[in-house]
């Protein structure tokens, strides 16, 4: 018979270990520091044009209908039906 | 709009334009370096996300129980920020954990939840679109499924063995790193109030809209 679950200490020796604690690495030689100037970049970029974009998607989208609203009410006060 | 809108708007902006500069002033964690910085927008993000997942989860348990279309035009307003932020949050969390774990995505249990979450969002606007008729209360109970979902995913890393950081990294954050993330979080929650408010008040244009449609079908 064959079992799937591995020993807890296979496991454990597979995945690393959670973060606890952060430590500021001026810490550390700087041989073990670790720069990634694109992937902040990239993820900041993210962040500031996906709330831009979202800004200007909602504004153009509350115009058309205030827009619309502000044209129908006047028709229908031109119309006398108001 | 409200007469604080536009001074919130102002700040708001000229907050989002210091977070570089406040983030810049935080030490490099020892592990990651440079690349920790994402945590000042991505933390921040996710904290949003959850933060949306919660108010549509209230609003659209308060529509099931009232029938009243304003919190139903709230649940609908928070489903976008969820669905916004939750991609804000998925997005950057891959290009930290390319290099903080050396890989971009995990089955980790926080990060599959986070992906469920955001799905259940996206499943909450696509219904609203394409619902039809009486989809506001079929899309309230999903909203619920999503809201019961933010606490799994919060505390999931203290009870599950993941490697995503777990909750205690945030109150053991020394001062010139908390501070930074505490600025970043406030400028966050405020950008999400004035996105809920605009949200909401394009809702209560489309209702008004709506009446004065009725009005002349009459």
């Amino acid at each position: 018979m064959c079992s799937g679950a591995l020993p807890a200490s296979t496991v454990s020796a597979q995945q690393p270990e959670q973060t606890k604690k952060y430590i500021p690495l001026s810490e550390l030689p700087p041989a073990e520091q670790l720069p990634a100037a694109r992937l902040l970049v990239g993820a900041y970029s993210v962040v500031i044009v996906g709330l831009f974009l979202y800004v200007v998607s909602v504004g153009r989208r509350l115009t058309t209908v205030q827009r619309e609203v502000e044209r129908l009410e006047a028709d229908v006060k031109r119309s006398g039906r108001a | 709009m409200p007469k604080w809108f536009m001074p919130a708007a102002i700040v708001c902006a000229a907050m989002f334009a210091a977070t570089p500069m406040v983030i810049a002033l935080a030490p490099f964690e020892s592990t990651m370096g440079l690349v920790f910085k994402i945590f000042f927008y991505h933390m921040p993000s996710a904290w949003m996300f959850l933060l949306g997942g919660i108010v549509c989860g209230v609003a659209s348990l308060r529509y099931l129980i009232t029938d009243d279309a304003r919190h139903d035009r709230s649940a609908f307003a928070a489903a976008e920020l969820t669905v916004l932020f939750g991609l804000l949050t998925l997005v950057t969390g891959p290009l930290w954990a390319r290099k903080a774990w050396g890989t971009w995505w995990v089955w980790d249990v926080r990060v599959t939840a986070s992906l469920v979450s955001w799905m259940i969002s996206v499943a909450y606007l696509i219904l609203r679109r394409y619902g039809g008729p009486g989809s506001e209360k079929l899309a309230a109970g999903l909203a619920l499924f999503g809201m019961a979902n933010v606490p799994f995913i919060y505390i999931s890393v203290n009870y599950w063995r993941t490697i995503h950081p777990a909750t205690s990294v945030v109150p053991t954050l020394p001062v010139n790193m908390g501070l930074p993330l505490w600025f970043c979080v406030v400028t966050f929650l405020l950008t999400f109030v004035l996105l809920f408010k605009m949200r909401v008040r394009l809702e209560e244009q489309r209702a008004r809209l709506d009446a004065v449609y009725l009005s002349l079908d009459e």
